[in-house]
């Protein structure tokens, strides 16, 4: 007794009918590892994240990404970076970031030019008249 | 045009081909090795419906019927595609060497024909260039890897698909009636000229991937179904693709 499904490609396959059957994990080495996806929507521009993806070795990751995130937006060029040679801060540490109120010259909005800026072109505009 | 003739029996060859890879490449849909590897493999089969159809629609053009009746409603004799792409899909192996095969003669038969004085044809070729050049880049890449990167087993497979696959391709290139027309009109430099292109292209991959290319005994191998003489895969294939249009042929999609 075999499947018998309404894709020919199963039913040609001759699966035996055979509700007892357990799948058997692969071993750990037969798991790929992750690449994470970046790709650049026009030249000049900074890559963006996109994704991660399973592939063996980093020239398998570019074909698979290639299919994966450039499919269906404009693309013009594709970073891939095995996820394990990324580094990072975590948010668990997000605390760091964190600044003390009374600093914010140290910040860019501490700094008011929009009056400055607006009386700088009022006076050009002025002598070139 | 006086070449009419020929042109099309040089479109009916390369729609013909690229519907039916498609359709056999289609067949992994959901079965792929790993989902990453389904999602490019199906998107491939994909873009060369797309090819078939372009290919189809200039056909159209030249006085024949349009596509979708062109595509599903002849018969096995009426086709002109390769032994090469009617072969059921066999182990991923197979299908990829195949893939790598069929897709360096597509690349550069389109290469040719950017160049083509029949103007709607290079133009088309101009367009899928960059589409084409990924199929390669994706099947090299796959070649190389099981070939000289993968292990003692999928050398092994890599190697005998080779060798059963290698004749195959050779179909690919019978020459037509039309070869001396093509060229001097410069429609189409030939299948002798595509072939040895082709035979220089794939010989360092294959090199790379610590593969050896078979001898082949026989000088004419798998020829046959540029004429309409076809496996006897083909029929079968063409009625389960057919078996949802035929139901009702007016129907719209």
């Amino acid at each position: 007794m075999t499947i018998n499904s309404l894709d020919p490609r199963i039913t040609r396959a001759e699966i035996p009918v055979d509700n007892e059957s357990t799948w058997t994990p692969l071993p750990d080495m037969d798991q790929h590892e992750t690449y994470e996806v970046f790709h650049q929507e026009k030249r000049g521009d900074q890559p963006t994240h996109v994704g991660a993806l399973h592939a063996p070795n980093p020239e398998m990751a570019l074909v698979f990404a290639k299919e994966q995130y450039a499919r269906r937006s404009r693309c013009v060029s594709i970073w891939v970076v095995r996820t394990r040679d990324i580094h990072t801060i975590g948010v668990e540490d997000s605390d760091v970031f964190e600044t003390t109120p009374a600093k914010d010259y140290r910040e860019a909005r501490g700094y008011r030019v929009g009056g400055k800026l607006t009386e700088f072109k009022r006076r050009r505009a002025a002598s070139n008249e | 045009m006086s070449n009419d003739a020929a042109v099309k029996d040089l479109l009916f060859r390369m729609a013909d081909d690229d519907l039916i890879i498609a359709h056999r490449n289609s067949e992994w849909t959901g079965l792929g090795p790993i989902m990453e590897e389904d999602i490019a493999f199906s998107s491939i089969a994909q873009d060369k419906l797309g090819h078939s159809l372009a290919l189809y629609t200039l056909l159209q053009g030249l006085g024949e019927a349009e596509p979708d009746t062109t595509a599903f409603t002849r018969d096995e004799a009426q086709f002109r595609c390769c032994h090469l792409v009617e072969y059921p899909i066999g182990g991923y192996d197979f299908s990829l060497m195949r893939h790598f095969l069929f897709d360096m003669a597509d690349m550069l038969r389109f290469e040719m024909l950017e160049s083509s004085s029949f103007e709607p044809l290079a133009k088309l070729a101009a367009k899928v260039r960059g589409e084409i050049k990924y199929h390669v880049f994706h099947a090299a890449t796959w070649v190389e890897q099981l070939g000289a990167k993968g292990n003692e087993e999928s050398h092994a497979r890599m190697q005998s698909s080779l060798n059963q696959v290698y004749p195959l391709a050779l179909g690919i290139f019978e020459p037509s009636q039309y070869e001396a027309e093509l060229a001097a009109a410069g429609i189409f430099a030939g299948e002798a000229a595509l072939q040895e292109k082709w035979a220089a292209a794939v010989a360092p991959i294959l090199e790379r991937s610590n593969l050896r290319i078979p001898s082949v005994a026989d000088p004419s191998p798998a020829y046959g179904g540029r004429r309409g003489y076809h496996t006897e895969h083909l029929q079968p294939m063409l009625t389960e693709m057919t078996e949802v249009f035929r139901i009702d042929p007016t129907a719209s999609w």
